[in-house]
């Protein structure tokens, strides 16, 4: 940037109005910083009483059984990876493809009005797909997708079992829709960073105009484009509202994607208002302790791989 | 030229190579924007149906009883948006003027590090910590709990845009206040801060549309109610809720209703997030000139 040395400088306050203007800005940005410093430690000391009584058995252990104040997360955490990853596979694809398509290929008429679409479809409030899992997609998925499946694929114990509707594979189709935007903007910015140069290059050595864009440009970008998928992967662990309503919620593990499950949102999203006892609603905020701190980790590793492509503008 | 060049071995292959994989990636964004075309197509379908002025206006019904509607929710959501509104706006507005004063350094860049990671938590996080802060303590339910979760929501977005947006101000105008003597105060609130102003409505337009269904961090902060509630201390009814409460419900009508509360809530996002985009071009404009 441009600005840069003059915004690397300190802005100095001197007259009386000017002191109190700053304090008043500090004590907004202190208070922000409060919030969220609080928003960790309430979440730690909410868990506290399940962290000292399970220990780490809490995350491998799978008998989540309230009525005797057994709990154990690894049927949340089960759901959480196999919905997130079953998601990431069906939007990594069509989401950098659909970037391609935007950053490279399509004329400005229509790149406009595609883009704009597909971010409407971020702003798509997370109860409506599930209203739309619920009674659109889950029908399709027991009597059209679910047995067509079966009959390919049913000797193995993926693709076997009852198909109840709602379980893995829907609630993965649904976070797969809510985050192909996210993977499409993200990566269309990062290949649209790609210095023109390397393109004219690549072009002057006669490659075609596809082979620029998948074994040129798409590899610079891969480390930004990967990041946007990782980011991507981070919305889908946390979403709540529409995996709830379409995972069936049953905390067992089943090697079958058309088994109904549960995530670690969707638990404390069902049990929180109803958790009777103190260890039972510690139980399900430590559930809400791992989730936040993934989330973290998840979200600081996309963001670093994405800078490292699009320069130091954040996501 | 064109000639010689098809007699290089495999060229003619290269190029229909190229056009199936440009086919390829235009299905793939058209997929992608095709399936928003359905959504919002079984929405209005099933919606509109549901839609009419009792439904805008009247209490919900019990089972059995037809008709009823979601005025309540929509008061209720009216109602917690506004206070969130109020408890993010300074905040957020504040450290973004700080952030945009003070740039580098240890501290503006934990701020931000900081606002990352609030951006990135799943609200439903956010709804426990309310729960922890507002509801657990006052031992009742209440609609500024969910203002509170809502505040945090959009707390994020508001920081980075009003950072953003104060930084885009070209310095010299900056430095044109100071050099007239205005104090760094007035240079700020008085030139700075009207110069960004499209920019920082349109950030808040976005973060209302963000919060606006977001229903997670209500099951244990608004948590609902059957009757007309307007005092944020109480349990309050949100339309984001009544929707999810419907659609999970086994009856016919209440799933009908759903889909006209989704219709509405997918209507206000649309249309915030249109304003934001208008509103943005325009400040565009208005910088150019």
């Amino acid at each position: 940037m441009t600005d840069e040395p003059q915004f690397r400088r300190v802005a100095r306050f001197v007259s009386p109005a000017d002191r109190g203007f700053a304090a008043v800005v500090y004590g907004g940005s202190i208070l922000f910083a409060l919030l969220i410093l609080g928003l960790f430690v309430e979440l730690v000391l909410g868990s506290w009483p399940s962290i000292v009584r399970f220990g780490p058995g809490f995350i491998y252990h799978s008998g989540w059984d309230p009525i005797n104040s057994k709990f154990g997360a690894l049927p949340m955490i089960y759901g959480t990876v196999v919905t997130s990853l079953i998601a990431i596979v069906l939007a990594a694809f069509v989401g950098i493809m659909a970037a391609v398509f935007l950053a490279d290929f399509a004329p400005r008429w229509l790149a406009t009005p595609l883009s704009f679409l597909i971010e409407l479809l971020a702003a798509v409030p997370s109860v409506v797909y599930g209203l739309w899992g619920l009674f659109v997609l889950s029908p399709f998925v027991r009597t059209a997708l679910g047995p067509a499946l079966q009959k390919v694929l049913g000797w193995t114990p993926i693709f076997s079992g009852t198909i109840y509707g709602v379980g893995l594979l829907t609630a993965g189709m649904i976070l797969a829709l809510m985050i192909v935007p996210t993977v499409t903007a993200i990566s269309r910015d990062v290949i649209a960073a790609i210095p023109r140069d390397l393109r004219e290059a690549s072009m002057a050595l006669g490659t075609t105009k596809w082979e620029t864009a998948v074994r040129v440009v798409l590899p610079a970008a891969r480390v930004g484009v990967f990041g946007a998928c990782v980011l991507a992967l981070g919305r889908a662990l946390g979403e709540t509202i529409a995996v709830t309503m379409v995972i069936g919620n049953r905390p067992e593990i089943s090697a079958s994607v058309f088994a109904p499950s549960y995530t670690l949102a969707s638990v404390i999203a069902n049990e929180f208002t109803e958790a009777t006892t103190s260890i039972y609603v510690s139980a399900l905020i430590e559930l809400g302790l791992i989730l936040f701190a993934v989330s973290i980790v998840v979200n600081a590793l996309a963001r670093v791989m994405i800078w490292s492509v699009r320069g130091s503008e954040r996501v | 030229m064109a000639q010689n060049a098809f007699r290089y071995k495999g060229l003619r292959r290269r190029r229909i190579a190229s056009w199936l994989g440009i086919a390829l990636a235009f299905c793939c964004a058209a997929i992608a924007a095709a399936s928003l075309l359905v959504i919002l197509g079984y929405v209005v379908v099933q919606g509109a149906g549901a839609i009419n002025f009792d439904f805008l206006t009247q209490l919900p019904h019990p089972i059995g009883v037809p008709g009823g509607g979601v005025g309540n929710g929509i008061l209720g959501t009216f109602i917690i948006l506004g206070i969130a509104t109020l408890m993010a706006v300074p905040i957020g507005l504040l450290t973004g003027i700080y952030l945009s004063l003070f740039g580098r350094g240890v501290i503006p860049e934990a701020l931000r590090f900081l606002s990352d990671v609030l951006s990135g938590v799943p609200s439903i996080a956010i709804g426990l910590f309310a729960y922890a802060v507002l509801v657990a303590p006052l031992r009742h339910f209440s609609g500024f709990s969910a203002s509170f979760a809502f505040m945090m929501l959009m707390l994020p977005l508001l920081v980075r845009t009003s950072e953003q947006a104060i930084r885009s101000v070209p310095q010299s105008v900056r430095e044109g206040a100071l050099a007239l003597g205005m104090s760094n105060f007035r240079a700020t609130v008085g030139i700075v801060l009207p110069t960004a102003r499209p920019a920082i409505i349109t950030a808040l337009l976005l973060a209302i549309a963000r919060v606006i269904g977001e229903t997670a961090p209500l099951l244990f902060t608004a948590f609902g109610t059957q009757f007309w509630e307007a005092n944020p201390g109480n349990p309050m009814a949100v339309l984001a809720l009544q929707v999810f409460n419907y659609a999970i419900s086994p009856y016919a009508t209440w799933q009908a209703q759903a889909w006209g509360g989704s219709l509405l809530l997918v209507g206000a996002v649309f249309v915030l997030s249109l304003g934001a985009r208008l509103m943005l071009r325009r400040s565009m404009k208005g910088l150019e000139a």
